[in-house]
């Protein structure tokens, strides 16, 4: 499918998500960044294929790349359950708030994050949060790791059918978990 | 100015505060001036026949108690409380697109820091547009009560009393007594109130305009300002209202009325009533009565409409929120459809023609091109309207109004025989065949604002089964843009009503009229255990029905926080969405809760301009329990809202600018609002830093002294984005400064209770809200020490709390 935005009435305005050709564009992204994030939205318990949901394929990537994670909503429960302890539980609009904050350390009181990921946030949320970010915050890099196109992350997938999108994270898992 | 009995002046809007010795003289107050004729006057340089005196209109103000510093204020007299709030709840800007595109120097790009032709940049744009919100939700309650308080002035006489509780209200109007300083006493001394807030808002407005103001922080203040006239304007539309209409008076006993699609008779003429501002509905009530026809037409309505109207007339009956409309409209049931303002589809009318129901418009703000029939005569109008021979008709005059659709309805009814537009199974069945064939496009889904899976179900539909369109019934919000969006044509929402007609059948339920105001005999029983956090909090369900997962998350929400003890009132179409669920014994919320403003009750207080009863019950513990000056003194009795009643405001499904607006002028009073998921595309939050320990400290009152007082509330205007975190958040922004040892243990127990049964664990943030060892909840004791220590908690005082610094009472040299 291609790079529009899922809801068809979002317009974003001249600065849009570059799309990424493939996957492993993902790896790369974050193999280079000095200080990733990755914070997973309610809807990763609900989404995915069959029995393995987003929410296991968001742990697998955690713990390869060594991201701290933020569950957002109330899924910390979900992650802890899985035998998972995420860096901590905070909103999304607390996690979006200090992601514009130059003076945040940070959730290991490291410093700010120059690449935060998201995923299993419903799609018009992430949109204007992604949008915050990228006003607010230009030397962030954002990358959207849902299903649809999000045009206001720094780099995003097309909409994607879903059993293509979870192709795409296992890519992504693969690539993170190769040295 | 203390001390000295004053009244005020309004000539030309700007107001002139002058004695009791100069009021003397006045001896006539008329609707647009105030005359004064004085036949003969000896004075010290002469004597003045004659002398006749025209001039603004006057309030005439017998009220003994202080005037404080802010008497009708002007757009930046409580600036400087609107940037103590701003200071500590930062906005966060959250722009839909990266444009402006407000005037022809546009569009301007704003990415990047950019600033656009004008000057401005993203910050600025996006709370200027915030403000637009405001002041358009402003507008429309102002306005309606603009047209009510006429309406009635002609109906019942500028002399008429307000009376909203008799005995037991005696703080009748406290938003404007609080605001404007004054006691309106008569329906005339509503229109100075509403001249005042009139005024303000075009002030408000004008600051929106190209090269006006440039600073997000003063718009933010501007916003504030919006908020709180709302207030002012919708209080007095509901007090003019109260008054006259006989409704419940400040009545927690206030009668049980149907509501729901299933409780309207099919067998009779329907009138459907859908809008917000009440007189047709209420004269054709009142045309049914004086000609023996009640009883004999089902009289029903929509919004707040019907909210007011059962208000009025018990037996008239609730249809649903906002979200109704178009199900109700296509079911076929309405006769005639009556429409008045606010909230209204505005292709209401074409989907009355779709059902061959005449349409009676009655707003100048909707006219839908209408003709303009309110001079002409009934029996002209209503054989136009029973002949088809127009498909509505323009009636600007309510009695008129409600003549023509008694009298219409019965004669259309036995010749639309309830004619419907929703299809029958098969053509269903049918038309998702059609929908199959074209493949994979998803146009519907993607026009869905809740994104629900609409193509799977018309797979499922063309195979036969329309079990999974039935699914779609609970979360849909009735909006039709998948329709709209629709290659095919296909009626969507229709089949999904057909596929859930059996649950729409069923919807039989029971809702407490709206009371009114809180009676000032509730504040004294509830004002301690408030303030002292004995009673938890006060949890305000109001606002739209956009919501994310439908009305029932609501529901259970209420359900929950009374089972807890918390006081929690609602309004408007939440309201609804309360009483449209059963528990499993059968019974609605409101069968269940008393309707008491006390701990475990559940209070309906009405449509959306009485959410200042909710507003003004939090300044009424200020004024009624804690003894403050209330008369024009908005910083104090916000600061002691801020600082000492724990309430927060839900506005689950929150959509509109009235609902944006409605929740600033909570915000200025110091009480945090939450929104559900939707609410994050108004785009604009108050969000505090609990980790930034410096923004929470307040003066102890006592002695001077800055203390830390914790991150409460922690936020101002918050979007969650689940019901889950929206209950852990509620308990949470329930938390005050204030709090004795007992109180704020009890808070602390909701909290951690409902962290640890939605979260799984205990919250991370305890140590900020434990002062000292006697918060902690006993029960939980072991678990929180463990936390404390892990945290190197100190224990600390707990202040005399108060952000302004000319209520420290002791100074420091």
């Amino acid at each position: 499918m291609s790079a529009e935005p899922w809801q068809r009435a979002e317009i974003p305005g001249p600065k849009k998500a570059l799309v990424f050709a493939k996957p492993e564009v993902v790896v790369t992204m974050v193999k280079t960044a000095k200080r990733p994030l990755l914070i997973v939205g309610h809807e990763a318990v609900n989404n995915g294929l069959n029995e393995e949901k987003v929410i296991d394929y968001m742990i697998r990537m955690a713990k390869t790349a060594k991201i701290p994670v933020v569950a957002t909503a109330h899924i910390f429960g979900e992650f802890v359950k899985r035998g998972f302890q995420p860096a901590t539980w905070m909103s999304v609009m607390d996690i979006t708030n200090r992601l514009q904050d130059p003076e945040w350390k940070g959730l290991d009181g490291m410093g700010q994050y120059d690449l935060a990921l998201f995923i299993g946030i419903p799609y018009y949320m992430e949109w204007v949060i992604l949008s915050s970010l990228k006003h607010i915050s230009p030397d962030l890099k954002t990358i959207s790791l849902g299903r649809f196109y999000q045009p206001h992350a720094t780099c995003s997938f097309s909409n994607l059918s879903l059993k293509y999108w979870i192709e795409c994270l296992k890519v992504i898992i693969n690539g993170l978990e190769a040295k | 100015m203390s001390g000295l009995r004053q009244n005020k002046l309004r000539l030309n809007n700007a107001p002139i505060i002058f004695t009791d010795s100069t009021c003397s003289a006045v001896s006539q107050v008329s609707k647009k001036a105030a005359h004064v004729k004085i036949k003969e006057l000896k004075t010290a340089i002469g004597v003045i026949k004659d002398l006749e005196l025209s001039i603004g209109r006057i309030f005439e103000e017998k009220w003994t108690e202080l005037i404080g510093p802010t008497p009708f204020p002007s757009i930046t007299d409580l600036r400087e409380w609107d940037f103590k709030l701003l200071k500590r709840y930062q906005p966060l800007y959250m722009p839909f697109c990266d444009v402006c595109c407000l005037c022809t120097l546009g569009k301007c790009d704003l990415t990047g820091g950019k600033r656009g032709a004008c000057g401005i940049d993203m910050t600025a744009q996006q709370s200027r547009f915030f403000l637009l919100g405001c002041c358009i939700g402003a507008a429309a309650h102002s306005a309606h009560a603009r047209h009510l308080v006429e309406h009635l002035i002609e109906k019942y006489g500028r002399r008429f009393p307000i009376d909203v509780g008799g005995l037991t209200v005696e703080v009748e109007a406290p938003i404007t007594r609080l605001v404007c300083g004054v006691r309106p006493k008569i329906l005339g001394d509503l229109e100075d109130i509403l001249d005042y807030v009139e005024n303000q808002i075009t002030h408000l407005l004008a600051s929106t305009h190209t090269g006006q103001e440039g600073n997000n922080l003063d718009f933010e203040s501007k916003v504030l300002h919006a908020g709180m006239i709302d207030h002012v304007g919708m209080e007095v539309a509901d007090m003019a209202q109260i008054a006259t209409y006989g409704f419940p008076k400040a009545d927690p006993e206030a009668p049980l009325v149907e509501i729901g699609f299933g409780v309207i008779d099919l067998q009779k003429p329907v009138i459907a009533c859908i809008g917000h501002n009440v007189p047709p509905a209420i004269e054709i009530v009142d045309y049914l009565k004086a000609n023996g026809l009640h009883g004999k037409i089902e009289v029903c309505g929509l919004c707040c409409t019907a909210h007011d109207l059962t208000r009025r007339s018990p037996e008239a009956k609730i249809v649903g929120p906002i979200s109704w409309q178009l199900r109700f409209i296509r079911s076929g049931v309405p006769d005639v459809i009556v429409i008045d303002e606010q909230c209204v589809r505005v292709d209401s009318l074409i989907e009355a023609q779709k059902i061959k129901a005449p349409a009676i418009v009655t707003s100048n703000k909707i006219c839908l091109g209408l003709q303009d029939r309110t001079r002409d005569p009934i029996d002209k109008i209503v054989a136009d309207l029973v002949e088809a021979k127009v498909p509505g008709a323009l009636i600007l005059d309510p009695a008129k109004a409600g003549e023509v659709a008694v009298r219409t309805a019965v004669k259309v009814a036995p010749k639309r025989k309830k004619f419907k537009i929703i299809p029958d199974v098969a053509e269903v069945i049918e038309k998702a065949k059609e929908c199959a064939s074209i493949g994979d496009c998803n146009d519907c889904r993607r026009a869905c604002p809740n994104d629900l899976p609409i193509p799977e179900a018309m797979i499922e539909a063309a195979a036969g089964s329309l079990n999974k369109l039935a699914d779609l019934y609970e979360e849909c919000v009735g909006c039709a843009r998948c329709e709209s969006a629709c290659r095919a044509g296909n009626s969507i929402h229709s089949f999904i009503i057909k596929a859930a007609e059996k649950k729409l059948k069923e919807e039989k339920f029971k809702i407490r009229a709206g009371r009114g105001a809180i009676q000032d005999l509730e504040i004294r029983k509830v004002g301690s255990p408030i303030v002292l956090g004995e009673i938890p909090g006060v949890v305000a369900f109001v606002g739209c029905a956009n919501y994310p997962h439908g009305g029932k998350e609501v529901a259970e929400m209420c359900s929950e926080f009374a089972k807890r003890r918390y006081i929690v009132v609602a309004s408007g179409c939440s309201a609804m969405s309360i009483a449209m669920h059963k528990n499993e014994e059968g019974k609605t919320p409101y069968e269940v809760y008393a309707g008491d403003f006390d701990a475990g009750g559940l209070s309906n207080v009405g449509s959306c301009v009485s959410n200042p009863h909710i507003s003004g019950a939090a300044v009424k513990i200020a004024s009624i329990f804690a003894r403050r000056n209330l008369r024009a003194n908005y910083e104090e009795i916000a600061d002691y809202i801020l600082n000492r009643v724990g309430a927060v405001g839900v506005a689950w499904g929150a959509l509109s600018q009235k609902a944006q607006s409605i929740a600033s002028g909570f915000w200025r009073l110091g009480i945090p609002v939450m929104v559900g998921p939707h609410g994050s595309k108004y785009r604009r939050m108050l969000l505090g830093r609990k980790d930034h320990e410096e923004d929470w400290y307040a003066y102890d009152a006592r002695t001077g002294d800055k203390v830390y007082v914790g991150p409460a509330p922690e936020h101002l205007f918050y979007t969650a984005e689940t019901k889950e975190e929206a209950m852990v958040m509620i308990a949470k922004l329930c938390i005050r400064p204030s709090d004795t040892t007992k109180g704020r243990a009890i808070k602390l127990t909701h909290y951690c209770d409902l962290h640890k049964r939605l979260y799984g664990t205990m919250p991370d943030d305890i140590h900020l809200f434990v002062r000292t060892a006697a918060d902690i909840p006993v029960t939980m004791k072991d678990e929180i020490l463990k936390i404390l220590e892990e945290k190197r908690w100190k224990e600390r005082t707990i202040p005399d709390p108060t952000i302004l610094p000319r209520l420290i009472r002791k100074r420091k040299e």
